[in-house]
């Protein structure tokens, strides 16, 4: 059976970048254990001899030509819900040191 | 009886300048107000909705061509981007957020003369099945206000029952349209995955989500359907259409071969939905359709192959709410790192969170052998199934759901207890196949959901046995 520590959850809200507080942490922590332990029921699944499926249609490389077509929308447009911006550029906080 | 005609009807009489457009958005949000209580709608989408139907009123007058949707109101579900007003996605993340571009769905319904007049309500991001996951509101059940709606499609499904609009428009990735179409008591109509595209709809699991109509007849659904349907450049999963119209249906019904599924029929089912679910086989019965149990023994594996995927594609998809390009910000960051994960952790509600967690978790190394990969080969299998099950059986036949419409706050406090709400749902989805939820009666006074499932790409078979069996049960 899973169960998550509490150094597991900790590191998976790092690795998808939030930052849960101490309630959530211990809330998730029950429930996340919880829900694996039920999804554990796969492993048992017998799927020798199967591939994994990504896709359910069928279609594979769908291609099309490497055009400029108008949508009707333009640079502002996309970029009117940006907080920080300059010179119609995104401007975001410093990366480097 | 509803206070609006058949859609093609009331297109037909816009047309002809017997009914005006302006009167019909007049009528939708007058109902809109009179049913607040419900809170089914985020917003109205009231300016371009007039400006819209005045130009329709104005064409008609002028002789000009107008759709074959002119002048019909509808409602998308808060997911759709359109133009008029916010797009939420009912959560704080998206909250006053305007989008630059609108759905293909909403261009092309547009395009025929149909009328977008609000914005439903949803489990935030459609995670969930009540709309109990929603960070604004909690749509109630039109039959009891005490009982859900059914989710996430909860606030277009009861939009179209309490009569606001003629139809409305839901997504559907592990049940969302057929669940709560269940519980309220209306058509839903889950596509073969591709059909309808998917641009400018909030993604939330991109291998499982589809678009499709809510609305109070099989003949409506197939006709919005119809005007949606096909492919989209924006959209490269998108799928040939019919040539044939979805709207030119097949009233057959002696002979066809319907499978009962056995796993959707056995224990776990309340005794009100297994009596109106037999009912419905009995009446097909005599119509002479050509009626057996099957068996698909790997759909007990579906919702645990589902909860893999699922928050799999979501934990991926929902990375790029990053408060750097739109969505919510973070106001005290001190740098890059806590501005996105302050960002994402104050405009996330706990269900998005769990499931990114959870998503996280299937995909990290050293668990994505045995999680994800498993979940997909497993995905094979009941693709599989359903292949072999249909070439024995034209259509398969089950409930949508367990039970009918549950209690407020019933399954809040243990999310997996609200997921297992989903077993019937959510295979039709792993498999990419057509589904359908028309009502099949009350229990108790709540309405039952029978589904039906057709192999992938029979979207028009499925529809004709839909509205065949529709008829039967009225």
């Amino acid at each position: 059976m899973t169960k998550l520590s509490r150094d597991d959850v900790l590191k998976l809200a790092r690795l998808a970048r939030l930052s849960l507080s101490e309630d959530e942490i211990q809330e998730f922590r029950a429930q996340i254990s919880e829900i694996l332990q039920y999804i554990e029921v796969l492993q048992k699944a017998d799927v020798a001899g199967l591939q994994p499926t990504a896709q359910v249609t069928g279609l594979v490389n769908v291609m099309r030509d490497d055009t400029v077509a108008d949508y009707g929308v333009s640079p502002e447009d996309l970029l009117r819900s940006v907080p920080h911006k300059q010179d119609g550029q995104i401007k975001v906080k410093r990366m480097i040191g | 009886m509803s206070r609006w005609l058949p859609i093609a009807e009331i297109a037909e009489k816009v047309q002809k300048g017997e009914l005006r457009a302006s009167d019909l958005v007049e009528q939708a949000l007058q109902t809109i107000a009179d049913k607040k209580e419900f809170d089914a709608i985020i917003a109205t989408v009231d300016d371009r909705a007039r400006e819209r139907a005045a130009s329709i009123d104005a064409a008609v007058k002028n002789k000009h061509k107008v759709g074959r949707l002119a002048g019909v109101p509808f409602i998308a579900k808060d997911n759709f981007l359109t133009f008029g007003s916010a797009t939420t996605a009912a959560s704080n993340m998206l909250r006053g957020f305007k989008a630059p571009y609108q759905a293909t769905a909403i261009e092309r319904l547009e395009a025929e003369g149909a009328i977008c007049v609000a914005k439903a309500n949803l489990d935030a991001f459609g995670h969930g099945s009540s709309t109990e996951n929603s960070d604004f509101m909690v749509t109630k059940n039109p039959h009891d206000q005490t009982r859900v709606s059914g989710g996430s499609s909860g606030g277009s499904v009861a939009a179209v029952v309490l009569d606001m609009v003629p139809f409305a428009l839901g997504t559907d990735s592990g049940g969302s349209i057929r669940f709560p179409a269940s519980f309220c008591g209306a058509v839903g109509y889950k596509p073969t995955y591709g059909l309808v595209s998917r641009s400018g709809v909030v993604a939330m699991a991109s291998s499982l989500d589809v678009i499709g109509p809510l609305a109070r007849t099989v003949d409506d659904a197939a006709l919005v359907l119809d005007v949606m349907a096909g492919v989209d450049t924006l959209d490269s999963t998108t799928i040939a259409r019919d040539a044939e119209s979805y709207t030119k249906l097949s009233a057959q019904l002696k002979g066809k071969k319907i499978g009962i599924i056995k796993e959707y029929m056995g224990e776990g089912i309340a005794p009100g939905v297994q009596d109106r679910i037999q009912a419905a086989i009995d009446k097909l019965q005599a119509a002479e359709a050509d009626v057996f149990e099957i068996s698909l023994p790997s759909l007990a594996l579906a919702l645990a192959c589902y909860y893999v995927i699922c928050p799999a594609e979501i934990s991926s998809n929902l990375s790029r709410y990053d408060g750097q390009r739109y969505g919510h910000v973070a106001k005290n960051a001190a740098n890059l790192e806590e501005s996105f994960s302050d960002s994402r952790s104050e405009g996330f509600g706990k269900e998005a969170k769990r499931r990114i967690m959870l998503g996280t978790y299937v995909l990290s190394s050293g668990y994505y052998d045995a999680y994800y990969k498993k979940a997909q080969t497993v995905r094979t299998k009941v693709i599989q199934e359903f292949a072999q099950a249909f070439e024995h059986a034209d259509f398969l036949l089950g409930p949508v759901a367990p039970q009918t419409a549950f209690k407020l706050g019933e399954h809040t406090a243990d999310p997996l207890q609200m997921y297992l709400t989903d077993i019937m749902t959510v295979a039709a989805n792993l498999a990419g196949i057509p589904a359908v939820s028309i009502p099949a009666g009350d229990a108790d006074g709540l309405p039952v959901g029978l589904q039906l499932l057709a192999r992938q790409g029979s979207d028009r078979a499925l529809l004709g046995m839909a509205k065949t069996t529709e008829r039967l049960l009225s």
